[in-house]
């Protein structure tokens, strides 16, 4: 019991760390690599995207592995949301809770903000609108650079690839330039 | 049977780490890219060490996979424009929606359903990378 009370509580940088290194590496002596945003390009394939376009063209079943993964990591979110739920509000930093309520976005401990993920707000066209529009440039961004934060911020740069660094560093400058430069005038 | 089975379960434990360390929090992205904690810089900081100094491990005592097999780490190839262009589109979209692909599921399954809708968009942007591939600058 005392076990499952320490789990829910939220759990530190340092043992998240560990615990993504320690899957990294399961993944690695299972022979398969470490790649989340791959399964956005097997799921198009699946969906019969190879029959109209070459990228899509290739023999995604080898690509089985990493769809369990995505639905592991499904029931991971549910079973955090459930079973392991939390008493404790998320630890937010005073100084974001003060920038984000400038923008109009409130804060309640939750995980996402109510104002961009609540079922209500997917009646505002605008929200859609931005949803659809930021989850394109995530899909687009990742299979042009190659990767996303598991492929190159954790495995590449891990494996001390070049590639992997400039596109982390581009990773930064768009979320940056989202975050400081366009943000404030879409929200 | 268990082949299956033993990649379900690392998608657990992954969705687990990922929601109990908040790292799939759109808070928490906002809160990095401002700069005002030192959360997700520690979660990624720690991996990258730590995976590195593995990799190190691996390589050095020339490990084997469970099956036998050497381990080999494929290495990524120039041309290196396409990392940084599709890297900042990528940034762009995470900090709108603050949901890397691997974290859009895990929220789907905590509970967020509008998580749907940026899986879609990130379908939708994928499709259409694989459409104009050969268009654009690599």
């Amino acid at each position: 019991m005392d076990m499952i009370e320490l789990i829910k509580q939220p759990w530190s940088w340092y043992f998240s760390g560990i615990m993504i290194v320690a899957i990294m590496l399961m993944l690695i002596f299972w022979g398969k690599s470490f790649g989340f945003s791959s399964n956005l390009r097997t799921i198009c394939s699946m969906a019969g995207a190879g029959k109209r376009t070459g990228f899509f063209n290739f023999d995604w079943k080898a690509q089985r592995w990493n769809l369990l993964f995505l639905i592991g990591a499904i029931i991971g979110g549910w079973i955090s949301s459930t079973l392991l739920s939390s008493p404790a509000g998320l630890d937010l930093s005073a100084a974001t809770v003060t920038d984000l309520n400038a923008l109009g976005i409130g804060f309640n401990g939750g995980i996402n903000p109510d104002e961009l993920f609540s079922l209500q707000a997917m009646g505002n066209p605008k929200v859609l609108f931005l949803l659809v529009i930021g989850g394109g440039l995530v899909g687009f961004g990742s299979r042009y650079a190659g990767g996303c934060t598991s492929g190159h911020a954790i495995s590449g740069l891990s494996n001390l690839q070049l590639p992997s660094l400039l596109a982390v560093v581009g990773f930064f400058i768009g979320g940056l330039v989202m975050t400081w430069l366009i943000m404030p005038f879409i929200f | 049977m268990m082949k299956s089975v033993k990649f379900i379960l690392a998608g657990i434990l992954f969705g687990i780490v990922m929601s109990k360390s908040e790292a799939v929090s759109w808070y928490r992205i906002q809160e990095m890219f401002r700069f005002q904690s030192f959360h997700m810089y520690g979660i990624i900081g720690t991996a990258v060490v730590l995976g590195t100094i593995s990799v190190w491990l691996i390589k050095r005592f020339k490990l084997k996979d469970t099956e036998g097999l050497p381990l080999v780490f494929k290495d990524k190839q120039a041309p290196y424009l396409r990392y940084i262009i599709g890297g900042v589109i990528f940034g762009l979209g995470w900090a709108l929606t603050g949901a890397c692909p691997g974290p859009m599921f895990v929220n789907l399954g905590y509970g967020y359903l509008a998580m749907i809708v940026v899986i879609i968009g990130a379908l939708a942007g994928t499709y259409l990378y694989g459409v104009i591939k050969n268009k654009l600058p690599h």
